[in-house]
């Protein structure tokens, strides 16, 4: 297939991939300003959020204060923010459009009916008002989208195109998400063992009670559909580094690195072409590491440090993709 | 002029023949069944994508709109005697028009023997002398063309059809065509089996066909594409879909490069020949080697390979010499010439303004005929005399008298009409025709065409781009 037409339908399922995972996010992050908490709680939450994807200087800048109506704007409807949810639905759609005879007449239906919808939604600003009514519907939209695609497409090389791009920014958006939710709680988790460079905590290690902590690891794990799965998995109460294996490693749990990549790794091997020997073996390292790698070492060795290595790699592990497949790097 | 030519009703007390089933079905749909019909049919348009971009226009974003062009559910009917003569003028046309290209591009008989002036073919901005002595497969340069006919009342009132153009470039709306027809299947499945409508959903086969039969000689399984602008063209949706249809890449100029006189696209399994390339894109933009060299929607090298015989392209380069207002009005004589035979569809008469004689009758007669330039397109560059103000009449006098080699007058025909949902009900709206003709190693084309409908009362306008609408077209068997 055309190297154009496989680099649309990489970033066409990136992009509905990371509207999803932006509604996730600001739908824990929501519900959790929600709960009796002091204002600065509340606005280290988004603060961190904004940080997982980047964006804390440029909302800074453009909005200045950060509060709840500040950061809704400005991620799900803000047409300047490149990271929007409005953004990433509209790139998918186009990127759909550009390629649209490749695409089963569903999964393009889909696509540009999401983008129509979504306009009227947040026409009015009622979305304010009741914002995780919209996160659901993305999410939803996200899943059809999904759905779609598997229960449509012939499974050629568009197809694979399409899951190699989903898996790729899950992977991604999953380690956001545990780095800057851990980062929130490092100093008692990390509690003074040299490894965490980051400020500590005002209220101390043993200060937070259980209560806090139960809200703050069920909201990770609400976010990525976790919450029933982990109760099913270790049929124990939530303790951060169970949260952190299931995340990372555990290969049944479908928003898991672990799983992303073994996905990733399928889907590069169908498409290998003459040139892509490194790119796939870099990937199967990629996953071999998560496939063969254990909570404790990890922990051990500084999740910060662990997840910024992995964002690194699945970034390069990108470029490589679109190298040997998409479209060429200006020739 | 005379009264109009209404394609449902001879007077307001009979239906012709051919639309008395329709008109009796028509008179027991409620009307808000048909309104709620109408509006489905528009929220389906819009959820599948079928739009058009119009170009300079921009939404509060700064992206260019995308538009539906409006849908009409009064279908065009048209007996199947009537398009039988059609479908026979229309081959006729055709073949002659790609046997005259050759000629222009090789021994240019017809100048010789005196029939048209050399000047009028080999100064026209349309003549690519890129293409003297070219050969291409089957001889023929215009493998699709969009023949737009319209009719009008002869002196006893009976309508008669007349070609006003002949489209040999790039012609599009056949997307529509082929939309329209699946949406009024959907919306109305009762009227398709009370009436024997000839299909069409088989035009993109013959398409397909057609342009694997002009590949070149060499090729046994050629491969075949579709080259758009992008994406932001206003007949993306149609590269798109026509794509789609054939199962074929719609590539675009970047996909291409070009390698020892070979066309090549760049695939994810590394580089892939290609051999008929249906370009949507003008010959201005093909080759920025040869002709405009901002371009960036074709290819560097293309001319080479398609002269060295490697590559077809679909339609030819230079076929525009063919289709110019001012080559229009010899194309009964380039029948008689080349085929020997009497020309089956009508010519407008047209008058020349670089003729001095028709310079006269222009200018004596201007507020009563149809001005165009030469080289206008999309009903833009066009006065209709008895619809125009006083001053732009004026305007237009001194434009052609600037100017008289770009632009012929015709006389005002009253392009006949079909009843059409309006605002206020159901009235009658000018339409034209186009049918579309593949020409490969035999000259096909499926029954009917795309029919645009003028929406504003009393315009002989039917351009989307000017606020024209498209209708089903119905070729009943017989």
């Amino acid at each position: 297939m055309l190297s154009r037409t496989a680099d649309h339908l990489f970033w066409m399922a990136r992009y509905m991939e990371r509207a999803e995972n932006t509604a996730r996010m600001l739908d824990v992050n929501y519900q959790a300003s929600l709960l009796p908490q002091s204002a600065d709680d509340a606005a280290s939450g988004w603060k961190g959020l904004l940080g997982i994807s980047e964006l804390s200087g440029d909302f800074a800048t453009r909005y200045g204060a950060i509060t709840l109506t500040n950061v809704m704007r400005y991620m799900v409807s803000d047409a300047d923010n490149l990271s929007s949810i409005r953004n990433c639905l509209q790139a998918a759609r186009e990127n759909a459009r550009a390629v649209r005879g490749t695409l089963t007449t569903e999964v393009w239906e889909t696509q540009n009916q999401t983008w129509l919808e979504f306009q009227r939604m947040i026409a009015s600003e009622s979305f304010l008002r009741d914002p995780s009514t919209l996160f659901e519907w993305v999410k939803f939209r996200s899943h059809l989208s999904r759905g779609v695609t598997v229960g449509t497409m012939l499974q050629d090389e568009s197809f694979h195109f399409l899951r190699i791009g989903s898996f790729l920014e899950r992977a991604d958006n999953t380690a956001r998400l545990l780095d800057v939710k851990f980062h929130a709680v490092e100093s008692e988790y990390h509690g003074g063992n040299g490894q965490s460079q980051g400020q500590s905590q005002g209220n101390g290690g043993q200060g937070r009670d259980i209560e806090v902590d139960f809200y703050h690891w069920s909201g990770i794990l609400r976010s990525v559909s976790g919450f029933e799965v982990y109760r099913k998995a270790y049929r124990n109460v939530i303790k951060p580094e169970k949260v952190a294996e299931l995340l990372i490693l555990r290969p049944d749990m479908p928003r898991s690195m672990a799983a992303c990549m073994h996905e990733v790794v399928i889907n590069l091997q169908k498409v290998a072409n003459e040139q892509s020997a490194d790119t796939l073996r870099r990937a199967g390292r990629l996953q071999a590491d998560l496939q063969y790698g254990r909570i404790d070492e990890i922990l051990a060795t500084g999740l910060h440090a662990y997840l910024t290595q992995f964002l690194e790699r699945v970034n390069t592990l990108g470029v490589g993709i679109s190298r040997d497949f998409l479209v060429p790097v200006a020739a | 002029m005379r009264p109009g030519f209404d394609e449902m009703r001879a007077d307001s007390q009979t239906v012709r023949e051919h639309y008395r089933g329709y008109e009796r079905w028509l008179s027991q749909q409620p009307n808000d069944v048909m309104l709620s019909r109408r509006e489905e049919a528009e929220m389906i348009f819009r959820r599948v994508g079928i739009t058009f971009a119009v170009y300079g226009a921009k939404d509060e974003d700064g992206h260019g709109t995308e538009r539906l062009i409006p849908f009409d559910l009064i279908p065009r009917v048209i007996p199947a005697h009537e398009w039988r003569e059609m479908e026979k003028g229309l081959a006729q046309r055709v073949t002659a028009l790609n046997r005259f290209i050759h000629d222009v591009y090789h021994d240019q008989e017809i100048i010789k023997a005196g029939h048209i002036p050399a000047e009028q073919i080999l100064k026209n901005a349309q003549f690519r002398k890129e293409m003297m002595g070219v050969n291409v497969p089957g001889d023929v340069y215009s493998h699709i063309a969009g023949v737009d006919i319209i009719r009008a009342p002869d002196p006893d009132g009976h309508g008669r059809y007349y070609v006003l153009e002949d489209n040999l470039r790039v012609p599009s709306g056949v997307s529509y065509m082929l939309e329209d027809r699946k949406m009024m299947m959907r919306l109305f499945p009762d009227l398709f089996s009370q009436h024997r409508v000839a299909p069409v959903a088989h035009y993109p086969d013959l398409l397909l066909e057609t342009l694997r039969s002009v590949a070149p000689a060499s090729v046994n399984e050629p491969t075949v594409v579709v080259l758009t602008p992008g994406m932001h063209n206003s007949a993306y949706f149609e590269h798109a879909f026509l794509a789609q249809q054939m199962g074929i890449e719609l590539v675009e100029g970047q996909d291409l490069f070009v390698k020892d006189n070979f066309v090549y696209m760049r695939t994810t399994q590394g580089p892939k020949r290609v051999d008929v390339i249906y370009r949507r894109v003008d010959d201005d933009f093909l080759d920025p080697e040869v002709f405009r060299k901002d371009s960036t929607l074709g290819c560097a090298g293309l001319l080479k390979a398609y002269r060295a015989g490697n590559v077809t392209l679909s339609n030819a380069i230079g076929t525009g010499v063919a289709d110019d207002k001012s080559i229009y009005p010899y194309v009964p004589k380039m029948i008689e010439f080349y085929l020997g035979e009497k020309p089956i569809l009508s010519n407008v008469p047209t008058y020349l303004c670089r003729e001095p004689d028709d310079f006269k009758y222009v200018m004596d007669k201007l507020p009563e005929l149809v001005v165009k330039e030469v080289h206008g397109a999309g009903g833009y560059g066009m006065l209709i005399g008895p619809a125009a103000t006083k001053a732009e009449i004026e305007d237009f006098r001194k434009a052609v008298q600037a100017n008289p080699t770009g632009y012929i007058a015709q006389p005002t025909l009253s392009l006949s009409t079909c009843p059409t949902y309006v605002e206020s009900g159901i009235a009658p709206r000018h339409i034209d025709l186009r049918p579309f003709v593949l020409s490969g190693k035999e000259v096909q084309m499926v029954p009917g065409g795309l029919t645009r409908v003028a929406l504003k009362e009393g315009s002989l306008v039917v351009n989307s781009s000017q606020g024209g609408g498209t209708k089903d077209t119905w070729v009943l068997e017989d």
